[in-house]
């Protein structure tokens, strides 16, 4: 009996173990099959070139990414963009928020420096707007069923899926207290956010003629996010896997030879 | 060392003799390793193993981070940062260490639950057993000191909840509370003492982990059956045990490995599944997140600390015996050390003269029981502070005192237990019939 049950109590476990992040009550998420997802899943990067047009043409005017080194948008596993590419980029890319980004000052010349590909992406608390550097990993999808974590399990966290939902979630009303505008959000916990909808669909022209409807290019950034929040994803589920399948390797090998030692023991004959 | 009787350690070439009439060193290694060990352990004793591994991997992984990590409250939270996007491997390490921590309690409640089933704490094993005590509140102290060091919102907020705990002591409450966190907040200071204090608290644990073992190598290892292993001579002894090694060696890096390759797993596929979305934003102490929730392994603890509100009876009665010094604040602070401490307690709780469960008919159902008020509680935990969870933790916290302070004291005499087999090779033979000789 001790058995079954133990069996049933760590399954129990192990399930009420992800119900620590379920409290609050949370807006609807909508769940997108994003290519990157699964232990088996990959950053689509032309979705991570197309979602970083979409930061750079709409998210960046309010927030930073202070967190994301410039140079990481040529690594393998994320846009994977040519290096001239990288550092063109990064000299054309605006301060908006000089006050956060003293160190990029120029003293002797009395003026902000271009960025370089070294430097990372600017802060930017201009409007008191978060920064977006680990936002997909800071937000969540999914709580429940009652705080089980079981949704979690099986769907993923649901951080892109959040921001997704957030960027298409606004239903058109808005409201207006102690001088804030304040607009109804699907998504949003509450229901009321503070962020005037960022996209509406064809904000950006997408060099690769993808369609740039409000659907396409809220998954997009949903993915970059993704993509700035865990650069290391691919890697580190390619290391997974590897880990995995010599750790299984491990255990059969261990598991007969284990079976072998105690034969004589337990006075069995095995045919090995 | 040990109480059951085997060869000990001769140095036979002239190196090793040299070596051992000056430190033993040698014959201490094999006596540990080759310690005669009930033949019929079954699966749950591997996690021992479990936790070793676990130590290990907490220490290095944790000193590859100490070299890159900044404790400083203005650069902790990018220096973590720094370690997952700019370090070489370091995502794959904080992650490893970050689960770890997630591992290694699993791996202690299932071997503490163990060690509640088969009586592994009944004479003459209490020592190993407060021990074991010791070194799960050490690993509970590191790992809330841990979880502060990234510096997120649920590190700080958390780290302001737990210390105020302190806070709700009569009388020099604030005064401790001030003390251990070096200021009146959660501020710098604080961060700086439970960085050195994390570092420092894994090494108190190898220390007491070698008293553990010295301990239970002195009275043998218990087993399924709780039956002694017979050590009038060397022959009876070994028609009961095999040595450590290689049989129970092997078996348990089994176990490991097993338990290893489902770790890779969530660390490869799903590293922030058990952890908290709020601490991937840096720490603000001007904003509360909606939920302060601690990490999975305190929610039956936190549980039981949130089951005493104001409008118990219980809690009632004590504020109002004791005029007001013992308010509902301070009455879940003690709850919860309590829950901790009645389970130091066990070895004088349980009366059964029995030490298995095995054998126990009614101890069964009332451990059984026990299990699911841990799950229940861990669940309740994690939910908001309001009915119905609040009454759910409340009567989860109510069996667990019962079970541990009325249940078992009276089980151990109004229950008839069954009888146990005479030794353990009875009971192995049973098993898998008799040896081929």
């Amino acid at each position: 009996m001790l058995k079954k049950l133990s069996i049933a109590a760590l399954a129990a476990l192990s399930l009420s173990a992800g119900g620590a992040m379920a409290a609050g009550g949370a807006g609807h998420v909508e769940d997108i099959n994003f290519s990157f997802e699964g232990p088996f899943g990959k950053f689509d990067q032309n979705q991570l070139q197309r979602g970083l047009q979409v930061y750079t043409e709409a998210c960046s005017a309010c927030h930073g990414m202070k967190f994301v080194p410039l140079r990481t948008l040529a690594d393998e596993g994320g846009p994977h963009l040519p290096e001239d590419q990288v550092r063109a980029y990064a000299a054309q890319f605006p301060i908006n928020d000089e006050a956060s980004n003293m160190h990029l000052y120029d003293a002797e010349n009395d003026e902000f420096r271009a960025l370089k590909e070294t430097d990372f992406f600017p802060a930017n608390n201009s409007q008191g707007a978060p920064d977006l550097s680990l936002m997909a990993k800071a937000r969540a999808g999914f709580h429940g069923p009652q705080g089980t974590g079981i949704n979690q399990l099986l769907k993923g966290m649901g951080g892109p899926e959040y921001i997704y939902s957030v960027l298409t979630g606004y239903t058109g009303e808005e409201k207006v207290e102690a001088g804030t505008t304040f607009y109804e959000n699907t998504a949003f916990p509450g229901g009321w956010i503070s962020m005037a909808p960022p996209l509406y669909g064809e904000d950006v022209e997408y060099a690769d003629g993808h369609s740039n409807s409000l659907h396409h290019e809220a998954e997009d950034v949903a993915a970059f996010l993704m993509w700035t929040a865990e650069p290391k994803m691919m890697a580190r589920q390619r290391a997974g896997l590897t880990g995995v399948l010599f750790l299984t390797l491990l255990s059969v090998l261990l598991y007969l030879t284990n079976k072998k030692l105690w034969a004589p023991i337990k006075g069995k004959k095995l045919n090995l | 060392m040990s109480g059951i009787p085997h060869d000990h350690y001769e140095p036979k070439s002239k190196g090793t003799k040299w070596v051992e009439s000056r430190l033993p060193v040698i014959g201490l290694l094999y006596d540990t390793l080759m310690i005669p060990t009930p033949k019929n352990l079954n699966w749950w004793w591997i996690w021992g193993i479990v936790l070793a591994f676990c130590l290990a991997l907490q220490i290095v992984t944790g000193i590859v981070l100490v070299m890159h990590y900044t404790p400083h409250v203005d650069l902790a939270f990018a220096s973590v940062e720094h370690i997952m996007r700019n370090v070489n491997g370091g995502h794959m390490i904080r992650y490893l260490h970050m689960n770890g921590a997630s591992l290694f309690f699993f791996a202690v409640y299932i071997h503490i639950f163990r060690g509640l089933y088969y009586g592994s704490y009944k004479a003459p094993r209490e020592i190993t057993w407060i021990v074991g005590m010791i070194i799960y509140l050490l690993m509970m102290a590191a790992g809330f000191m841990g979880y502060v060091l990234p510096w997120g919102q649920m590190s700080f907020w958390g780290a302001t909840v737990i210390t105020g705990l302190f806070g709700a002591i009569p009388f020099i409450g604030e005064a401790i509370q001030t003390w251990l966190l070096g200021g009146p907040a959660v501020d710098n200071a604080t961060l700086n003492r439970f960085f050195s204090l994390h570092y420092l608290v894994p090494f108190v644990i190898a220390a007491l982990v070698i008293v553990h073992i010295w301990a239970f190598h002195t009275t043998g290892n218990n087993n399924p059956t709780g039956v002694d292993v017979r050590k009038g001579s060397k022959e009876e002894a070994e028609k009961d045990t095999l040595p450590f090694w290689p049989y129970f060696v092997i078996k348990d890096l089994v176990g490991l490995a097993i338990v290893v390759t489902i770790f890779f797993a969530i660390v490869g596929f799903m590293p922030n599944y058990l952890g908290h979305p709020d601490n991937y934003i840096e720490a603000n102490p001007l904003a509360t997140p909606a939920h302060i929730v601690p990490e999975w392994y305190f929610l039956p603890f936190y549980a039981i600390l949130r089951a005493f509100t104001a409008d118990v009876w219980v809690v009632m009665f004590t504020s109002w015996i004791t005029g007001g010094i013992i308010d509902a604040k301070f009455f879940g602070v003690l709850a919860m050390f309590g829950a901790i401490i009645a389970m130091a307690l066990v070895p004088w709780l349980d009366t059964s003269r029995v030490r298995s469960g095995r054998f126990r008919p009614m101890f069964k159902w009332w451990y059984a029981l026990l299990v699911v008020d841990f799950i229940v509680l861990m669940w309740a935990g994690a939910m908001p502070a309001e009915p119905p969870y609040s009454t759910i933790s409340l009567i989860g916290a109510t069996y667990w005192f019962a079970y541990f302070f009325v249940i078992l004291p009276i089980l151990g005499v109004i229950e008839k237990p069954l009888t146990p087999p005479a030794t353990i090779e009875d009971d192995f033979n049973a098993h898998y019939g008799k040896p081929a000789e």
